[in-house]
This record gives structure tokens, sequence and C-alpha cells, in this order.
């Protein structure tokens, strides 16, 4: 009998998923990945774009030229999903019927949830780069900006690759040393957070970069509302913070389908998901990849790809009749672009935050150290991206489970107590 | 991880001072440690927020964002920093006895 696989979301874990899966399943289990366009974004090269670094155009490809032989794809929006029928209803009226469903749709910005962020002056005085048309236009803002404050701001977590604004910050650093113009302008990071980052040792790497290169860190500052037009930025708790070009990371949601969905998701549209098996809470035939998901780690690709691994002998195994192979470690890695050709790199998962040492093992590139072997290694991760990773080959000595072999243990600095 | 003596008895904390065993804490201990983080009086709409934290985190395993929170509590975000002025999920999760919420990855 056939069965179907249904994959909702052409991105990076729906391609890779999807890829891997068609290698892995007979030839009687048809795939169909579904998505509502056919623009397949590289989302890590989006923070180049607005320093003239790279281009749109350079970082965007066919959603379906990226899925093997043997995978249908069907460009349409999704409607809604009906759990107990298990049917997708998509927008031209027609329904899919699934076996099992991989939820692969990612997270959506959601600015229209901050009190004035796409109000007057967004786009103008206020950016975002988390999008192809926020990072074009940043572009040509930043070209034109020679003085004045400038603030990269979170607004909340979870928010995807959480360490892109810390790089931005960094690149902008370089960026206006390189045209002489550093002086007369002020870069300030704003996050919700209590330091740089969520993991402390990485976190003082972090905050003392930010110190080297004179950037002003705030911490637990949660974005109330936004004023384009005077420029401020005002917290929950009434603290200001002005500016003369803001670029804000939106709050993130899962995609709206989600919330159309009876029992799909939680409060923030994000599929409720087992945190080692990637099976959904949700029904036993749901699966969940990536950003689509609740689960503690960073919406990250890294943290995706090394999901993929997990997800597609998971369905496998569902299909057979199996017990689910519950062994997603959290593993996530990435580099941290820091100006001047170079970066960091760090590795963590769930239990290990990042460490200092060398990766994958006692040789190999630095972790949590400034290196130009690390910035070669992020310029070079866009070739693997296309002809590696989504494909869903294995990239050699880079497994899905955490290597600790080139690894320093460090005691964890204590975090210093509320000052209240 | 580390102890430390609430009320009148010995609970297990960890080093940013959240409770790492939610059983231990009592409704008194709440009133003490809201006291350190400069609350004077626990009032009905704080009692919602504390309540509604250990019932989440109880159901789902970690303590809500503040954003969750004011979409799910009943208490919106302006109001939520008026009662728990540094920072709601986190200040409310430590006078709560619950870990701190995972949402902050």
């Amino acid at each position: 009998m056939t069965r179907h696989v249904v994959i909702l979301g052409g991105g990076t874990g729906g391609t890779l998923g999807a890829n891997r899966l068609r290698r892995e399943l007979p030839d009687d289990v048809r795939l169909t990945v579904v998505d509502q366009d056919d623009a397949h974004v590289y989302q890590p090269g989006l923070l180049f774009v607005p320093f003239g670094l790279t281009h749109p155009e350079d970082i965007v490809r066919s959603r379906r030229r990226q899925l093997h032989a043997g995978i249908d794809y069907r460009q349409d929006t999704i409607d809604h999903v009906d759990l107990a029928s298990q049917q997708v209803h998509l927008a031209d009226g027609s329904n899919l019927h699934y076996d099992v469903l991989v939820v692969a749709t990612g997270a959506v910005l959601t600015p229209e949830e901050t009190e004035g962020l796409d109000g007057p002056g967004w786009m103008e005085k206020v950016f975002t780069f988390y999008t192809p048309e926020g990072a074009a236009a940043l572009e040509s803002a930043l070209a034109t900006f020679r003085q004045g404050r400038l603030v990269v701001n979170v607004v909340d977590m979870p928010i995807k690759c959480p360490v892109a604004p810390l790089e931005f910050c960094f690149l902008a650093d370089w960026y206006f040393r390189e045209r002489g113009i550093r002086r007369g302008i002020e870069i300030v990071y704003a996050t919700p957070l209590d330091g740089a980052f969520t993991k402390p040792v990485a976190s003082s790497a972090l905050a003392g970069l930010l110190e080297e290169k004179d950037i002003e860190l705030v911490t637990e500052f949660n974005t109330g509302e936004v004023d384009g037009v005077a420029g401020t930025l005002t917290g929950f708790d009434g603290r200001e913070v002005p500016f003369d070009l803001a670029v804000v990371i939106p709050l993130h949601s899962g995609a709206d389908y989600v919330g159309r969905s009876p029992g799909l998701g939680d409060e923030l549209n994000f599929v409720p998901t087992d945190e080692h098996t990637l099976q959904s809470k949700v029904a036993p035939n749901v699966f969940a990849i990536g950003d689509a998901t609740d689960v503690p780690a960073s919406k990250a690709g890294s943290v995706t790809h090394f999901e993929g691994e997990v997800l597609v002998e998971n369905v496998k195994r569902f299909l057979a009749g199996d017990e689910l192979d519950g062994s997603y470690d959290g593993h996530a890695n990435c580099f941290i672009e820091t100006g001047f050709h170079k970066a960091l790199l760090i590795d963590f998962n769930y239990e290990t935050e990042p460490l200092p040492g060398h990766f994958p093992a006692g040789v190999g590139m630095p972790l949590l150290k400034e290196s130009r072997l690390n910035h070669l290694g992020k310029l070079m991760f866009q070739w693997f991206y296309w002809h590696a990773l989504l494909p869903g080959r294995d990239i050699p000595g880079i497994g899905a489970d955490m290597p600790t072999a080139g690894k320093e243990s460090v005691t964890s600095p204590s975090t210093p107590e509320d000052p209240t | 991880m580390t102890t430390r003596t609430l009320a009148g008895a010995t609970v297990d904390i960890n080093d940013e001072g959240f409770f790492t065993e939610p059983d231990e804490w009592t409704r008194e201990m709440a009133v003490e440690l809201a006291q350190e983080a400069g609350i004077d009086e626990l009032t009905e709409n704080h009692w919602t927020v504390i309540d509604f934290m250990r019932a989440q985190y109880f159901e789902k395993g970690t303590g809500p964002t503040v954003r969750v929170l004011g979409k799910t509590s009943g208490v919106t975000v302006k109001e939520l920093y008026l009662l728990f002025p540094k920072g709601p999920a986190k200040m409310a999760a430590k006078i709560a006895g619950i870990p701190k919420p995972r949402g902050c990855i």
C-alpha cells in the first residue's frame, strides 16, 4: 500500500529532510514538499547584505531545484492542517492526505506585535536585516549614515540565529572603521538577556569583544515601544534608548497556518516537540524540525542540520512500526563573524555550553577564539549548504552528536545576582 | 547547586538563586523571596502570576516567558512589568520557586 509523507516547508529542514528521506525510504512511500513560493534563502547570508559583502540575488535559489528526483513539489499556501482526518488543506481548495506529516515551516517575524515597530519610520529609520528586503534597504541606509547613534535591538527571544545581532554589531564596527567615520558613530547593543549571550562562558567572551570594539551593551532591555520618528526605544520598565538608526530583530512566531490548525501549535504557533525524538507532542504521526519546533535549542541552521539525521531515522522507524530512536542531543555550532576577516566558532548542546578548545577534535578550528580560519570557514559554509547540507550528505568529521574531544573544561563564571 | 534557608526550611537552589526542587517551595517562602526582591507585599495579581507560573511549570516542564505570560495569564505585559519590575518571567519564576524559564536560549 502506498503511503504518503507530506513535508510542510521547503527551507533548510524540509529540503534536507526530504532528500534524506527519499534516499532511505522505499519507492512505495510518496514524498511531497509544500511551500508557498519558490525562493529558498540562504539565511546566514542576510547578515552580509547590509555591508555590501553579498547581495540578495546571490543568496536565493529555487526551492524546487534543491529537491531530488522522486519528490513532488507543491507550490501553494497552506490554509490549515486537520490532525484528526490527517489532511493538509491548501489555499486553492485542494487537500493532501498524509500518513506522516513533517512540519518544517520555520519561524516568521511579527513586528506588528511590538507597539510602533512597523509604524512611521519602519524601513526609513528602523530596519531589520532578517528579511532580504530589510537587509537590502538597510544597505542603502548604512551607506549614507555618517554620524550618530546606531542601536541594534533584539525585542525578545527566541530569534533565529541568536548570535547574528552581535555579529551585526561587530561588522558595523569594522564597516565604519574601514570608512574612517567610526569616531562619530556610537554603536549600542540592547538585549533582553542579562548578558551578551545566553550561555555564561560564551557570554563573557562576547562581552569582552563588545568592550574591545567600543560597543555599548544594554542588558535586560525589554522593548515595549518603538518611536521611529522621534528615534526612541522605550522599555517596559520605562528606560529609553535613543537612536538615529535602529536595527531591530522583531519577535518571532511559528507560521500563521499553525495557528489556524486546531491543536497543532502552542501560544506562539511553534509545534510542541520531543527534544530528543523530534516527534510532535500533538499527534504520533506528526514530526517537526528546525525553527518550527519549541525544542530548547537555538533556532539555527546547524541545529536543523543535526536534527535531520534523527528526524529521518524516526520517520523511517515510525513507518515500520518500530520504536523511535531518541538521539538528538541539542547539538549546535556556529561561526560568529567578528569583523576584520576574523570569526569565532562555538559548539554546544542541551547539556554543554560553548567552551574553548578546538573543533571537531584536539586539532582543528579554534573554539571561542577569533581566527582567520574560522572566518574562511564561515565563507565556505555557503558552498557546503547548497552542495552537501541540503542534499543530505554528511559533512566529513561533523556528526549529529556534539564532539567533546577538543574541548577544555571550564568552570562557568557565576552570574551576578539581580541587583534587587 | 547550593542550599539556603527560607521560612525555616532548607531548600535547594542554583547559582542564580532559582529553586532546583520546586516541590520544596511554600507560599510563606514566596513572601520572603518577594521581600528580598523589593516587593513588600504580594497582591492578588502577584499571586495570579505566581500560581500561573507554577501550573505552567508542572504542566510543561518550564515556566513561561514574559511574552507567553502576556498572551495567556490574563495579565498584560505592561501590568506584568508593574508587578515584577525587574523582568517578570525571571523575577516571578524565582519567587514562584521554579527554575529559570528556558525560553531564554
